[in-house]
């Protein structure tokens, strides 16, 4: 039986993020602060 | 022991303040959502940008408390990420990039034609180098070469100007340029940059 392969046989590879952006997700969400004032929300970001 | 804790209560407990619980969430798709979107870019750095894209977006909506709980967690984020994949495709096709590579250089079509200041300087000093050597040549050679490679004028030219017929005017040219071969080698004179 014929065979097909893939012509992008790394598109299976699996892989993860760096630990770095990881880590920068996280400041991101620590940083950010939703206020929300009447129908309004406004985003702060403290460093 | 481990304990698999439901997507569901863990976006219920970041939304809650635990910022754990996001950690968490990230870790434990990390791999599946970077995997797909590295399926479709094919670049490392791309699928980075679009991942950590994709969470801000997460963490936005989440915080926001614009989140609903009718579909699941996964399944939303990677609808997120395809949407950001697309994204890429279509600012690349609007600004399409250029990356050189060892067949093709970007510069040799958008580099002025302009020598550096380095081949410049070569330049010159091999232009002096020459016209030094052009000066030792007998009279009617010299007076020859000037004509056809500095002034640029044709055999027919030259020899109506200093009245030789056109085959001298060759033969000069020709004896003129086996002699300033004949001096640079004598002299061991390297003319090249």
């Amino acid at each position: 039986m014929e065979k097909i392969y893939s012509e992008e046989k790394n598109a299976c590879e699996l892989t993860k993020v760096g630990s770095d952006t990881v880590q920068f997700l996280l400041d991101y969400s620590k940083s950010l602060r939703i206020v929300g004032y009447k129908s309004f929300k406004f985003e702060t970001n403290l460093n | 022991m481990n304990i698999q804790i439901e997507d569901s209560e863990l976006v219920r407990d970041y939304i809650s303040g635990d910022e754990r619980a996001l950690e968490i969430l990230i870790k434990k798709h990390n791999q599946r959502i970077t995997s797909f979107i590295y399926s479709k870019v094919l670049d490392r750095d791309i699928t980075e940008d679009i991942f950590q894209d994709t969470f801000i977006k997460v963490i936005n909506t989440l915080k926001k408390g614009s989140y609903s709980e009718e579909g699941k967690f996964l399944p939303w984020v990677m609808r997120i990420a395809h949407n950001l994949i697309i994204d890429h495709f279509r600012k690349n096709k609007r600004m399409p990039k250029f990356e050189g590579n060892d067949d093709f250089n970007i510069f040799s079509v958008i580099g002025d034609d302009k020598l550096n200041a380095e081949k410049q300087i070569i330049k010159n000093q091999i232009d002096s180098d020459l016209g030094q050597l052009i000066e030792e040549l007998p009279d009617d050679q010299r007076e020859v070469l000037i004509m056809r490679i500095y002034k640029d004028m044709s055999f027919k030219e030259i020899s109506e100007n200093t009245g030789v017929s056109i085959n001298t005017a060759l033969g000069r040219m020709r004896y003129a340029l086996i002699n300033l071969r004949k001096i640079i080698d004598k002299h061991n004179i390297v003319l090249t940059d």
